[in-house]
């Protein structure tokens, strides 16, 4: 097999396009509404109000068992049939952001309860509300311990995004799709495709590392 | 820095109540971990509660800063503020309790994100809202009369154990309370550490200020303290002058703790 360059350099302009246009934002907007999502999850998971920590445990249950593919359907195929219409962009960065908010939450809850309770006692001496201690001394512990598996999510995420290509949402895999089918050089493009995705999250992979660093100043090594 | 005049060595009756607490309860589940406590402070007072582990001595620290609701019983500031805990109490009267009352903990539990100085100014800038350049000056004395002025922009894990207390008992300073609680605040500390956190305490009882030390450290509560108490299963069992209470006890049970603690071998 003799690999076709021209075609290689030729595609990588849409592909690209489709990384920058589609995927990159598509994945960045669903991550920062899928963490204030599963922020707000973990929150009523762990508060006192039984009622509240039950729609989160079955949020939870619900996101997780079920397929991200026939969530993303149910919202865009769907959701027409009882009247309920929304365009491509909308129904993926929803289904990926209340995805994101099921799988974030449990990372978040972890999190918070992994901060030594003494952290609470002495927010409380010190007079603050629980609410004051939750913002300003366990949350920012909290978040040093929740990058690893949140960059795994976000990771996830990234890739996940390919499934958006089947409501019609023009991004990186889409591209590579009309690419391939046009120039009938389908283990060309996926492979570019793939190698594409490689290097975005190759890129995350490296900004996880400055951020962790950045986070663990404070604990000793 | 303190509000109140020192010496409280020899003149322990005549100094204004500050704290009476009355018939203390507090089960955990089935266990009756006080079963009607009653204590008095002075204003300027150091008592000292002593007891066996699992006796509720620390129990009824934490009742006293709020961190546990008691089940029955009345913490009352005189002439400020009584809480009656027989009946359900507010946020409100638990947040008004808890700011008369500092607290300083066996494992310092120091905010390990922020820097000493940071950790001092939280309470004075976030809670009490004081100017922030006010409160970093007044940390920054605090910091240097207990050694550690050079310390101010050191992660509380870049300090050694003795270091992280005396950071913890300048955190609660700087929120000049009325009632400073410690929680067995060197237990935690590798035994030569101890002195120093203890010399601290002692300074701060020597100029006045009020408090109530939870403490295995018998010397230390016959040196400083005005009254001793021994607490054994929930009760108080025993109170008096340091004198009498840790030389010449006069139940079996405070006996018994002293030799044990006097002579473990």
């Amino acid at each position: 097999m003799t690999i076709n360059w021209d075609l290689v350099w030729s595609s990588l302009g849409p592909i690209l396009m489709g990384a920058v246009t589609g995927t990159i934002p598509l994945a960045l907007a669903s991550f920062g509404l899928g963490l204030l999502l599963a922020l707000l999850i973990a929150l009523m998971r762990l508060s006192r109000n039984p009622v509240f920590a039950a729609i989160a445990r079955i949020y939870i249950s619900v996101i997780r068992g079920t397929p991200l593919l026939v969530q993303l359907f149910v919202i865009f195929y769907g959701l027409p049939s009882i009247g309920v219409t929304i365009s491509p962009w909308p129904s993926a960065i929803i289904a990926f952001s209340l995805n994101v908010g099921g799988y974030a939450a449990e990372v978040i809850r972890a999190a918070i309860l992994s901060v030594p309770k003494g952290q609470w006692e002495a927010g409380h001496t010190i007079g603050m509300s629980r609410r004051q201690s939750l913002v300003r001394l366990i949350l920012p512990q909290a978040a040093r311990v929740s990058v690893p598996p949140l960059s795994n999510t976000f990771i996830s995420l990234v890739k996940d995004t390919s499934l958006a290509s089947l409501i019609l949402v023009t991004e990186l895999f889409r591209q590579a799709q009309q690419v391939a089918a046009f120039s009938q050089e389908f283990m060309l493009l996926y492979l570019e495709a793939a190698v594409i995705y490689w290097v975005v999250c190759l890129v995350l992979a490296g900004g996880q590392s400055v951020l962790e660093k950045r986070l663990d100043r404070y604990v000793a090594h | 820095m303190s509000p109140t005049e020192s010496s409280h060595a020899e003149s322990v009756p005549r100094a204004p109540a500050l704290l009476a607490v009355r018939g203390l309860r507090k089960a955990f589940g089935h266990h009756e971990v006080l079963r009607s406590v009653d204590i008095d402070v002075r204003r300027g007072e150091v008592v000292a509660l002593i007891g066996p582990s699992g006796s509720g001595k620390t129990t009824v620290l934490r009742c006293l800063n709020g961190l546990e609701i008691p089940d029955d019983g009345v913490v009352d500031f005189v002439g400020q503020l009584a809480v009656d805990f027989s009946a359900p109490v507010t946020k409100k009267q638990l947040a008004a309790l808890r700011d008369r009352s500092a607290m300083v903990f066996q494992h310092y539990n120091l905010f390990p994100h922020k820097t000493v100085l940071e950790n001092v100014i939280e309470g004075p800038v976030q809670v009490q809202k004081r100017p922030k350049a006010e409160a970093i000056a007044e940390a920054r004395e605090l910091l240097a009369r207990v050694g550690l002025a050079a310390k101010e922009k050191s992660y509380p894990f870049e300090l050694s154990g003795g270091q992280q207390q005396r950071v913890g008992i300048v955190r609660a300073l700087a929120l000049r309370p009325q009632l400073l609680l410690f929680d067995e605040p060197t237990s935690a500390l590798d035994p030569e550490l101890v002195g120093d956190v203890l010399t601290v305490i002692k300074e701060l009882a020597d100029e006045g200020w009020t408090m109530v030390v939870v403490t295995h450290e018998l010397a230390f509560a016959r040196q400083v303290a005005d009254e001793v108490i021994f607490m054994d299963g929930g009760v108080v069992v025993e109170r008096g002058h340091p004198d009498t209470v840790l030389r010449d006890p006069q139940e079996e049970r405070t006996r018994q703790f002293v030799d044990r603690l006097l002579n473990p071998f």
